[in-house]
């Protein structure tokens, strides 16, 4: 039986594709964004997350840790020693308030699917479906082509939201079995993408490329984060309407405006680098949104 | 993409939050819509009056009996000639601008009493006239009056008073602890709803109907006194609403007469009104004024009469109205316009009467001004095709202008509704004043039709008060109390004992300490609950009887058939169709209990039942960690996240809970089937605090969940999977269930997001939901009404089947309102 690891399934999602869906968030990523939303999908091992106000300090969990990872200080500030953490989950088990909540599991194909199966009726009501998110989905490219060929054996609907960053021999292995790709684009220029996102987006653009080239360009929805300072500047946009205007039959895209997350990497001890903590202006949104629709673009703040 | 939302480091809190509701304030007041200088300074009246006491009809029908007027007299007639004596005395008030005349009482939101049915004490007055919250002024010539002449010939004589004489002390010890409620101890049955007789027929053809009757009657029959006398009654009350519009005509004639020079235009109004009160009653009405004024009448006459429960209201409206509508439209003497005018203006009636005021613990279940008219839009019609028409969308529009606290609406969702109408009704909800709710329509007619009505009488059914199911026009469905279902699990595991008071007043079902599974756990809870119901049941048959020999209602019979056909009132088993309602209350608290002692006790045995009453007796003091287990959804099932462990426990609450209600052989006099709702009113606040701590977690004193809805906050998997859980409910077999979500305004600023909801809830109505209501609101907007009230005095948000406004809400119920969830993800 083929299996996964996964760091949530959320259903009755609605920003995740068209109609009501259930969104299976994958774990495991090769980029490592600034401004990542779920960061808890980076690292594709169960981790451990602190949520400090849930906190009662009653130290069941320096009780129970079979490694004695889990120390509080004179403060009564927790501190996880995340070498020593092996993510067995034993503290999470215990922690009465939940405080302590283990990210990441592995799940079974069968299981996934029992799970999807159950709002087969909502998608059908709602023209909704399946989306796989993550963390990277394409990193786990045999678990994630038998959970979208389950799903077409059950006439589901199924979205992609990926980075477009994977070999191209995985990208062309699923795609017969993807009915809309939520196709994230972040740095126009590739340097920048580096930078911010620690990978080239060279193979981005020529998987973009390769999926338009397949006859798909109407199946695709863009995604453009719009993150102040990085990539809402003019420079960036205009990068992208450039490159985008060569090429032919794509309709949507979606502005996602940033939301300050940096709660979330404290709670995994993770570096959060973001300076800029407020979201976009109203007129920042309105600019970009013209500009792609100058393009011929129908432009989704949201999505 | 998922994504918390969380405060940014560096910007503070606060801030966040004060531009939070700054949005949330300015959404608020964009979305108010302007009306024409009429309507607005009449709703500028209605809202503004503050409520007061009327003493003008407790002063006449005193008088009344206190003459020679009724001696000899049957007590059908009796009623009848009080009746009519206080439509012959009463004042005529009309509101300056106003198209539609009557009101009961001396004035605007100036409420009559009715001491022949509760008679309040001086401290009763005291108390209503200067409590905080939803006060009712009472003046010093009324005390007086009370204390001189009123309190001195009712007491004793009240129905009220005649009830607890009746009712035997175990009734009254359960009734005290908190088990259950009684509807009918401080006003008359209603609970129910016009039907197409009400628009075509008037006084007269019914007096035509009365007089056949009578001539029908066989002497041979042993009935045939009580029969004769209830038609009498019901032709001397026919003669009473039509002296009241008679005099209404005059006096809008000599109004008229005095406009001369002032106003020629409002003369011509005044005019034309006259002219519609010289019409209708007396008719059938022929247009679309004549019907609403017609229909008012009768409203007055029925809350009027006694001060009947959920008010009265005219039904599926949009049906009764289109024929009239239509017609004026095509013959060009009505426009759309003033439709919606002369609606906005029928409106306001509503409001302009309170509820009666209410005491003790029917003050406690039933806190409120609203007095639960209900106009239903939508659903199908007779025949069984789509019922939208324009009317049905005219009232969305004025719903959406008006912003009253009353009427109420509720919107009939079918297969067959288009989306276009559900959409414009959830762009109402948008706003975030509560109105209006959702219902199955669909859902309905499986429940008339369970029940044994035709298919016809199924299809031109509705539902009213909160959320309560009825052949609109045809059934007396009578509710008679809320049921503590949290509470009696209290009593079962303290062996009989109510450990709030030391009293004995279960059955002993055995220490649960010694339970071995959780099977005997339940087998102990029922044979109690089955105890408590035995209780209830008797009294139901004792007040019924009361109410069908003291209080008939002759003039209510007049509208509801067959009452004058078999020529048997109202209260005494006249309708079609006769029904009987207990309503369940604590749901989602049960279910989550009974989960909770069968997850940690006896599944993963967590803890000893020994150690969680110990826990329980001391509200989790010294047990803290026990208390974080037993509140937390990721340790403990919850009711409300489509969890089957917990959702099938809930499902089988309810069809062992409606199996024993239905159980019962039908009642004493009317000979109605006793059936079973889930909906609370603001009753799950009283009956927490009657409550001790409980096993999910819950401590002594907080509010029981509310209707069918999860337990405060517990419900974290968003919309979806709570319309799952309540889904797996067989509502089918019950008359409603009411369901609470409250829903972060956000959600409705993208066209998108109305429809995806509408979705959900066609998937909710498609599983089998009965209602769902929704309150659009953050819980930092109510927590800054709550700390500058004055500022905030017009925020309306929906309780339970109906709205209110929040500041005045008692401190409890505003705690739990912000306590529910707020759904961010469907």
């Amino acid at each position: 039986m083929v299996k996964g690891v996964i760091f949530d399934i959320k259903r009755y999602a609605i920003h995740d594709g068209p109609g009501i869906r259930t969104t299976v968030f994958m774990k495991g990523c090769p980029l490592n964004c600034w401004w990542c939303h779920n960061p808890e999908g980076i690292s594709p091992k169960p981790e451990l997350m602190y949520f400090e106000f849930k906190c009662i300090h009653c130290h069941t969990c320096v009780k129970v840790c079979p490694l004695n990872a889990i120390n509080f200080d004179e403060n009564e500030v927790q501190h996880i020693d995340r070498e020593k953490c092996n993510g067995c989950g034993i503290c999470a088990e215990f922690c009465p308030t939940s405080a302590l909540k283990l990210v990441g599991r592995v799940i079974t194909l069968e299981e996934l699917t029992t799970e999807v199966e159950k709002d087969i009726k909502l998608y059908d009501d709602s023209g909704g479906g399946v989306t796989f998110s993550g963390g990277e989905p394409l990193v786990q490219p045999q678990f994630l082509k038998e959970a979208l060929k389950a799903c077409k054996e059950r006439y589901i609907h199924t979205a992609l939201d990926t980075s477009g960053y994977a070999p191209r021999e995985i990208l062309k292995s699923i795609m017969p079995y993807v009915d809309l790709f939520l196709y994230d684009l972040k740095l126009a220029d590739e340097r920048e993408h580096e930078k911010y996102t620690g990978v080239s987006n060279k193979l981005i653009k020529e998987n973009l490329k390769f999926t338009i080239e397949n006859g798909r360009a109407k199946d695709i929805i863009l995604r453009f984060p719009v993150i102040p300072g990085i990539t809402d500047t003019e420079w960036n946009v205009k990068g992208w309407v450039k490159f985008l205007s060569n090429l032919r039959g794509l309709q949507e895209i979606d502005l996602l405006p940033f939301h300050d997350v940096g709660e979330k990497f404290h709670r995994l001890d993770k570096e959060y680098k973001m300076e800029v903590h407020h979201a976009p202006s109203e007129e920042t949104l309105k600019w970009i949104k013209e500009e792609f629709e100058g393009i011929g673009l129908e432009v989704k703040i949201g999505g | 993409m998922s994504e918390n939302i969380v405060s940014a480091p560096g910007c503070s809190a606060e801030k966040q939050i004060e531009k939070k509701i700054e949005k949330e304030l300015k959404r608020r007041k964009s979305s108010i819509k302007s009306i024409n200088e009429r309507v607005a300074k009449l709703r500028k009246e209605s809202v503004e009056t503050e409520v007061k006491i009327s003493s003008e009809r407790a002063k006449l029908i005193t008088e009344f009996y206190k003459s020679d007027l009724p001696k000899g007299k049957s007590i059908p007639v009796q009623r009848a000639l009080a009746f009519r004596y206080l439509l012959e005395h009463c004042s005529l008030p009309i509101e300056d601008g106003q198209l539609i005349v009557g009101l009961r009482g001396t004035g605007v939101k100036e409420v009559p009493s009715y001491p022949e049915i509760c008679v309040h004490s001086m401290a009763d007055l005291e108390i209503l006239n200067s409590r905080k919250n939803m006060p009712y002024k009472v003046d010093e010539d009324t005390k007086e009056l009370y204390k001189d002449k009123i309190i001195p010939f009712w007491k004793g004589r009240a129905m009220r008073d005649i009830l607890f004489e009746n009712l035997p002390q175990e009734w009254i010890d359960a009734y005290e602890a908190g088990i259950f409620t009684e509807f009918m101890e401080q006003r008359a049955p209603g609970h129910t709803a016009g039907g197409e007789r009400i628009f075509k027929m008037g006084i007269l053809d019914i007096k035509e109907e009365i007089k056949r009757k009578m001539g029908e009657l066989d002497s041979s029959d042993p009935e045939y006194y009580e029969k004769m006398e209830e038609l009498k009654a019901m032709d001397i009350v026919a003669d009473a609403i039509l002296i009241y519009a008679k005099r209404y005509a005059e006096e809008l004639e000599k109004m008229a007469e005095a406009e001369e020079e002032k106003d020629p235009k409002r003369k011509e109004e005044l005019k034309q009104m006259a002219e519609i009160c010289r019409w209708v009653p007396a008719h059938a009405p022929r247009t679309f004024w004549e019907a609403l004024q017609h229909y008012w009448f009768i409203h007055v006459g029925v809350t009027y009469e006694t001060n009947p429960w959920d008010s009265f209201n005219p039904g599926r409206i949009d049906q009764h109205l289109y024929p009239f509508y239509k017609k004026g439209i095509e013959e060009g003497r009505l426009t759309r316009e003033k439709a919606k005018e002369l609606l906005q203006c029928f409106w306001l009636k509503f409001n302009n009467q309170p509820a009666v005021p209410k005491v003790g613990v029917t003050g406690e279940e039933s806190f409120t001004y609203n007095d639960f008219s209900k106009l239903n839009i939508g659903g199908l019609t007779k025949d069984g095709s789509d019922g939208v028409n324009e009317v049905s969308y005219l009232i969305l529009e004025v719903l959406s202008e008006m912003r009253t606290l009353q009427p109420n609406t509720a919107v009939q969702i079918s297969n067959k509704t288009p989306d276009r109408f559900l959409i414009e009704a959830l762009k109402v909800v948008g706003p975030g004043f509560g109105e209006p709710p959702f219902f199955n329509f669909d859902g309905v007619i499986v429940k008339m039709l369970r029940q044994g009505k035709t298919l016809e009488d199924a299809r031109t059914s509705g539902c009213s008060g909160c959320v309560e199911t009825g052949a609109f026009g045809k059934e007396a469905y009578i509710l008679t109390g809320y049921f503590n279902l949290p509470k009696i699990l209290e009593i079962t595991l303290n062996n009989g004992v109510d450990p709030r008071t030391g009293k004995k007043i279960g059955i002993e079902t055995g220490d649960p300490r010694n339970f071995k599974s959780f099977d005997e756990l339940w087998d102990a809870y029922i044979k109690q609950v089955k105890h408590f119901m035995d209780i209830k049941m008797k009294g139901n048959d004792i007040v019924e009887a009361l109410y069908a020999k003291y209080l008939p209602v002759p003039f209510l019979s007049l509208w509801i058939e067959d009452c004058v056909k078999n020529a048997k009132d109202y209260n005494g088993g006249g309708a079609r169709y006769d029904t009987q309602y207990i309503h369940l209350v604590g749901l989602g608290t049960i279910a989550d209990c009974l989960a909770a002692i069968k997850y940690h006790v006896f599944d993963k045995k967590t803890f000893t039942m020994s150690q969680l009453l110990e826990a329980l007796k001391n509200n989790f003091e010294g047990y803290e960690m026990m208390w974080e287990i037993l509140r937390n959804p990721d340790k403990t099932p919850k009711f409300g996240n489509n969890d089957d462990y917990v959702d099938e426990i809930a499902k089988r609450v309810v069809d062992t809970v409606v199996e024993i209600i239905e159980s019962y052989p039908p009642t004493s006099v009317r000979k109605a089937s006793r059936r079973a709702y889930f909906f609370p009113t603001t009753c799950h606040v009283y009956f927490g605090k009657v409550t001790g701590a409980t096993p999910d977690g819950r401590k002594a004193g907080f509010p029981l969940s509310d209707g069918v809805s999860p337990v405060q906050g517990m419900d974290r998997k968003g919309i979806a999977a709570v319309f799952r859980s309540v889904a797996k409910c067989d509502w089918d077999e019950t008359g409603g269930a009411l369901l609470n979500q409250k829903l972060t305004p956000d959600l409705f600023d993208n066209e998108e997001n109305i429809k995806k909801l509408a979705q959900l809830i066609r998937t909710f109505f498609r599983l089998g939901g009965h209602h769902v209501q929704f309150n659009v609101i953050s819980a930092e907007l109510l927590r800054e009404a709550q700390r500058r009230p004055q500022d905030f005095q017009d925020l309306m948000v929906r309780v339970a089947g109906y709205s209110d406004y929040f500041v005045n809400l008692p401190k409890g119920l505003q705690d739990e309102i912000i306590a529910r969830t707020e759904q961010k993800i469907f």
